[in-house]
């Protein structure tokens, strides 16, 4: 065992502040990464990779149908009217679907919006491929403006079996401070 | 005692400024007192308004006060430094040092305590309110939700955490250090074994609550997003983080508790600890296992099922070096010459009521049936049999057992038996039915609950006034005490009791083992 002093009392003293010190910045230095990366390779927390998938050509499955819900969310604060325009849809694994989600910008100023998506159940993340999606960029509205915004998906045909339906979930947050370069103030 | 050595100063500055172990001791013990009071108090005002259904006294938002502060003050305030308490008072006369190793390390870790709690309690006159989002403060309930008392919150938290690090601290060094000749670590007494793994824990684990407050506190007032899904944080990693400094945090608070009970009931048995050397493996066991099952307080967050399965088989496993002390005690009292003084009363009705308590834990740890019984009454019965039958019964019955070697005074013993049988009366009278309306459905934390629970509310709100109103006995039992208790000398005040607190004078001077006595 080390000795960092003779005197024993300070020795013991020293190494436990060391500890310490040390756990303190084990939270930040592991705990959160570790939490992140855990939930990534796992897909636990319905975070999906938000990038975008390049189809590979398969047969569409006919004899499966799944149902694929629509869900939008509007971050504290965040003042858009922001939804689907449909709320569920039937869909074959392997098919290509399209469908559009609404954004109005009522306020009397130019904002910028990003979408983070989420699915439900976590299983189905890796079964869930977006190849044309508004939340891979940033979405600008002037004053007052309104847009469609399309989405790409096709669900994987080796979806396990017994998940019938999913749901993609967004949440949309006003960046407009940090595009602009100032980080938003609380 | 050499006469070129001066006692105590006089007046407060004795008190501001003494390093002496005994006197520091002396002042957490009154302070985890008053605490004690002052959350009791709160719990008084919660069972109150529970007491019928219906809005009856405070306003659901001052409800969620009283409950986020009683569980914080009771916590952080009351049980931890009444053991850093007795901790001060005994290690050093247990095994035989003079005083602690860092003697105005303690001061300062006993002084900063005062100030924190004042903060924590001035959120209540704050705008806004005290913190209201429960003990665990959750996020977002504690960051994006939280009213701006939060920020003291956590200031408090960050000084009371240095608090228990210092003093954790002074603890492994005084023993490590400070050991009278022959007095090998396999022959300390087993409450200076308890507190020595207590205090590993408490290094090892009040950093990361400071860490997790730090989180709170960036996110609140500096835009990071930790625990904010808006930033691409997540709440569900505050959990983590919590339960991992949470976990290990209930065996800090129940850990001395075990070392209380190891001393006495032997003393009132007649024999020597059974399983002596088990009895400080399964400490070890348990300390260690403390860090691997903090998933067991969020079965419902949506984990793997790996991972439920994980953290389940982990805490049932606790059970076994937690059942080695439970059948070593017994043992200890099987054929022993037993007397029922009021300390040995308070180690059985600990020892009955703990057992009770963790065969509710077992209970909790089985994922699947957690989701009928999480953040139920049935949880908060389960806590209050171990944290109040558990911890505050074996600090009740340490004061009894060596009031009278601290004041050389004896308590009476007609008035310490009555508190041990109303506190044991009320406290099941409080807590057993909470486990029927917690099964039934009954929601932890709310102000207001369904007609059908009225029956049991009531009895739970009758029993915490008996539990609550027997304190008031215990104050009146000890200040009569110190000041007109019928004096003794004998070293030994109980015949049964064995270690080296015993064997100086009575009431044990204010210098100790200056000269480090002979162990055999």
């Amino acid at each position: 065992m080390i000795r960092v002093s003779n005197n024993p009392t300070i020795d013991t003293t020293a190494k436990l502040v060391a500890v310490a010190i040390a756990m303190f910045a084990f939270v930040f230095v592991v705990m959160v990464p570790l939490y992140n990366v855990l939930c990534d390779a796992l897909g636990i927390n319905g975070k999906t990779d938000g990038s975008q998938y390049t189809s590979v050509p398969v047969a569409v499955d006919e004899s499966r149908t799944v149902t694929v819900q629509f869900v939008a969310t509007n971050n504290e604060g965040m003042p858009w009217e922001f939804g689907p325009s449909v709320t569920a849809m039937k869909v074959h694994p392997g098919a290509v679907n399209d469908t559009v989600f609404f954004a109005r910008n009522p306020l009397p100023k130019d904002m910028v919006a990003q979408a983070i998506p989420s699915i439900s159940p976590s299983r189905a993340v890796k079964y869930f491929h977006k190849t044309e999606c508004f939340c891979f960029n940033q979405q600008p509205l002037e004053a007052n403006a309104d847009a469609e915004m399309p989405l790409q998906f096709i669900v994987d045909q080796d979806l396990p079996k017994d998940i019938q339906t999913i749901t993609l979930s967004y949440t949309i947050f006003d960046v407009t401070d940090a595009v602009n370069g100032s980080v938003a103030a609380r | 005692m050499g006469d070129h050595h001066h006692g105590p100063a006089k007046g407060l500055s004795r008190w501001l400024f003494t390093t002496n172990h005994k006197d520091i001791g002396t002042m957490y013990l009154w302070f985890s007192f008053a605490m004690f009071i002052l959350g009791g108090a709160f719990a008084m005002i919660i069972r109150a308004e529970l007491f019928q259904p219906g809005m009856q006294l405070v306003e659901p938002a001052f409800f969620n006060q009283m409950t986020t502060l009683h569980g914080l003050i009771m916590v952080f305030g009351a049980i931890m430094p009444s053991f850093v308490g007795l901790a001060n008072w005994m290690i050093p006369m247990m095994i035989g040092a003079p005083d602690m190793a860092l003697p105005r390390m303690n001061n300062w870790s006993f002084w900063i305590l005062p100030p924190a709690f004042l903060i924590l309690a001035s959120t209540l006159f704050m705008e806004g309110g005290a913190p209201a989002f429960g003990w665990t403060f959750y996020a977002p309930l504690s960051t994006t939700y939280a009213p701006p008392s939060v920020t003291y919150f956590i200031f408090s938290i960050h000084v009371l955490g240095l608090s228990s690090i210092m003093g954790s601290i002074n603890i492994i060094a005084t023993v490590m250090n400070m050991r009278a000749p022959g007095m090998t670590y396999m022959k300390m007494p087993l409450f200076v074994w308890t507190w020595l793994i207590t205090a590993f824990l408490l290094v090892a684990v009040m950093p990361v609550l400071a860490g997790a407050v730090t989180m709170m506190l960036m996110d609140i007032h500096f835009g990071t997003s930790f625990f904010s899904a808006a930033g691409g944080g997540d709440p569900v990693l505050f959990q983590h983080v919590f339960w991992f400094f949470g976990h290990p945090e209930v065996y800090i608070i129940i850990l001395p508790a075990f070392g209380v009970v190891s001393q006495i009931i032997p003393a009132f048995s007649r024999k020597p600890l059974f399983g002596y050397a088990s009895m400080v493996y399964a400490t070890a066991a348990i300390a260690f296992l403390s860090f691997i099952v903090w998933a067991h307080h969020m079965y419902t967050v949506g984990m793997p099922i790996a991972g439920e399965l994980f953290f389940m088989y982990a805490t049932m496993l606790i059970a076994v070096p937690t059942g080695v002390k439970v059948f070593n005690w017994i043992t200890t009292m099987w054929r022993g010459s037993m007397t029922f003084e009021t300390p040995m009363l308070f180690c059985i009705g600990f020892l009955v009521l703990f057992t009770i308590g963790g065969f509710t834990g077992l209970m909790l740890s089985i994922a699947p049936a957690d989701f009928q019984y999480h953040d139920s009454y049935f949880v908060v019965a389960h806590f209050h049999y171990v944290m109040v039958a558990g911890a505050v019964f074996s600090m009740t019955a340490a004061v009894y057992y060596w009031l009278p070697k601290w004041c050389g005074r004896m308590y009476n013993e007609t008035m310490g038996k009555t508190h041990f049988w109303i506190s044991f009366i009320g406290f099941n009278v409080t807590f057993f039915p909470q486990h029927f309306v917690g099964l039934a459905g009954m929601p932890r934390r709310i102000p207001d609950y369904a007609l059908q629970f009225t029956d049991f509310n009531m009895m739970s709100s009758i029993g915490a006034f008996i539990y609550g109103a027997s304190q008031i006995l215990f104050l009146y039992n000890v200040i009569a005490t110190i000041v007109a208790g019928k004096p003794t000398s004998e070293e030994k005040v109980w015949d049964g009791a064995e270690g080296l607190e015993w064997t100086v004078a009575t009431p044990a001077p204010y210098h100790t083992f200056e000269t480090p006595p002979a162990v055999r």
